[in-house]
């Protein structure tokens, strides 16, 4: 059992969730470091996913550190019948930390259990996937200078986007004031709204995507997909709702940005592309930073 | 009063009453704690009246008096349940269940994509509320509500 496991955006206290953009914007600054000289690293991606694989594998090389691992789960012993368990334990007698992608969920948190090393979890089904958490903090720290009082807009599939979800955890933290700009068969859960009210975050439901916009420091931007919807032509009323143009751009904050966990498929229009407020891309490279600090968090270094 | 109630369930000299279990789980709790397999005897009332629940069941077992481990099974679907310990025809100990703060491998994550349904995993939970019960699973952090709980 490692406590320096990274599994769920929660295990982060206010304190560490700071600590880390501080150090990520560190990492900005000077990329290239030897922290990981002579470390051997697992990228165990027992289901492929190679834009999160790609940034982990950038951020270790960064620092010097040796990667072994596999890239998805038919290459590996997993397809002879292995346990999640025994190929954690064996993998981690080798290595210096595990960075494992999982489409169980529940995953991630065993096998920091039975690992000897630290476990960063890339994502384990539809349940955590902090380091993407953590670089839409440190994009929203970077872009508005603070995390604190922030009116928060999240666009789209509210109900089922786990990055949606810890962002919200995560945001909780710094006194912000959420929108949800959803259809109603995508609302944010009742869960979350509870744990909202619990803590006293202000929060308000639209289902228009208009200019309520114009209030906005963030514009979270998520996918509608087709397969929520038991009723395709639910679907096809919606599907065009909530796309943003740039003309809808218009008199919003100059602060504002636009995040988007990305890949995107038509929620964001190509025009917005070009505008300064548009921040997708920037925000994927923000990524390698966030992870270099999460990795150096994780072995104290 | 004292006589309603022993017209209710007969007396028993040694062993467990267990009291407040709400109706309609009792072919649960019999369930849970084995009692359809049991050598002792067991007598049950259902449908009594209560105050409190409305319809309430009664189960007495003679000769049996339970580790904290059975109740806190117990506790997982009916949790105002109050147990009696009897001897001699007197109750000598009377157990609140209470619903415990952890719940260890007794209780099924219900989510099909949990770990704990594809590998051999102890199951454990948080109890994030306790009327009605409600678990959050320690590992895929989904919750399995009262309706949903399936004993192990
Ligand atoms: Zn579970």
């Amino acid at each position: 059992m490692d406590n320096k496991s990274l599994v769920s955006i929660d295990d982060y206290t206010k304190e560490e969730i700071l600590e880390v953009l501080d150090r990520a914007a560190k990492f900005e600054e000077n990329p290239n470091c030897n922290l990981l000289e002579g470390k051997v690293v697992a990228s165990l991606f027992f289901e492929p996913s190679t834009r999160t694989r790609l940034s982990f594998e950038t951020a270790i090389s960064r620092m010097g550190g040796k990667i072994v691992g596999f890239t998805d789960s038919s290459s590996s012993s997993v397809t002879k019948g292995e346990t999640l368990k025994d190929t954690t334990k064996m993998v981690s007698n080798y290595c210096d930390l595990i960075v494992m992608r999982h489409p169980i969920e529940g995953s991630a948190r065993y096998a920091s259990e039975v690992s000897d090393v630290p476990v960063i979890n890339a994502g384990d089904g539809a349940n955590q996937h902090p380091t993407q958490t953590m670089l839409d903090l440190y994009s929203i720290y970077k872009t508005q200078g603070t995390l604190e009082n922030l009116n928060i807009f999240m666009v789209g599939d509210l109900k089922y986007g786990r990055t949606v979800h810890s962002l919200l955890m995560a945001m909780s933290h710094f006194n912000p004031t959420f929108h949800f700009i959803a259809p109603p068969e995508l609302e944010i859960p009742r869960g979350y709204k509870i744990l909202m009210d619990k803590n006293k975050i202000s929060y308000h439901e639209h289902t228009d995507f208009d200019d309520i916009i114009n209030q906005a420091d963030i514009l979270y931007m998520t996918r509608v997909q087709r397969e929520r919807f038991a009723d395709p032509l639910e679907y096809e009323k919606v599907k065009n709702v909530y796309i943003l143009k740039n003309d809808m751009l218009k008199n919003t904050k100059d602060n504002l940005r636009i995040l988007h966990p990305l890949p995107r498929v038509n929620e964001i229009a190509v025009d917005v592309d070009t505008n300064p407020k548009a921040y997708y891309f920037e925000q994927a490279l923000n990524g390698v930073y966030a992870r270099q600090a999460i990795i150096a968090k994780a072995l104290d270094l | 009063m004292n006589i309603k109630k022993e017209l209710q369930v007969s007396a028993i000299e040694n062993g467990t009453v267990i009291d407040h279990i709400p109706a309609e789980y009792l072919f649960q709790v019999i369930n849970i704690l084995g009692l359809d397999k049991s050598k002792n005897s067991v007598t049950f009332g259902n449908n009594l009246e209560s105050d409190k629940l409305g319809k309430k069941a009664i189960i007495k077992i003679s000769e049996k008096f339970f580790e904290d481990e059975e109740i806190n099974k117990i506790s997982l679907i009916a949790p105002h349940a109050k147990l009696n310990i009897i001897k001699n025809y007197k109750v000598v100990e009377k157990k609140i269940v209470e619903s415990p703060k952890k719940v260890v491998g007794i209780a099924k994550c219900m989510n099909p994509k949990c770990i704990t349904n594809v590998e051999p995993v102890t199951t454990r939970f948080k109890v994030i509320n306790d009327s009605p019960i409600t678990l959050k699973c320690h590992y895929c952090e989904k919750i399995t509500d009262h309706k949903h709980i399936e004993i192990i």
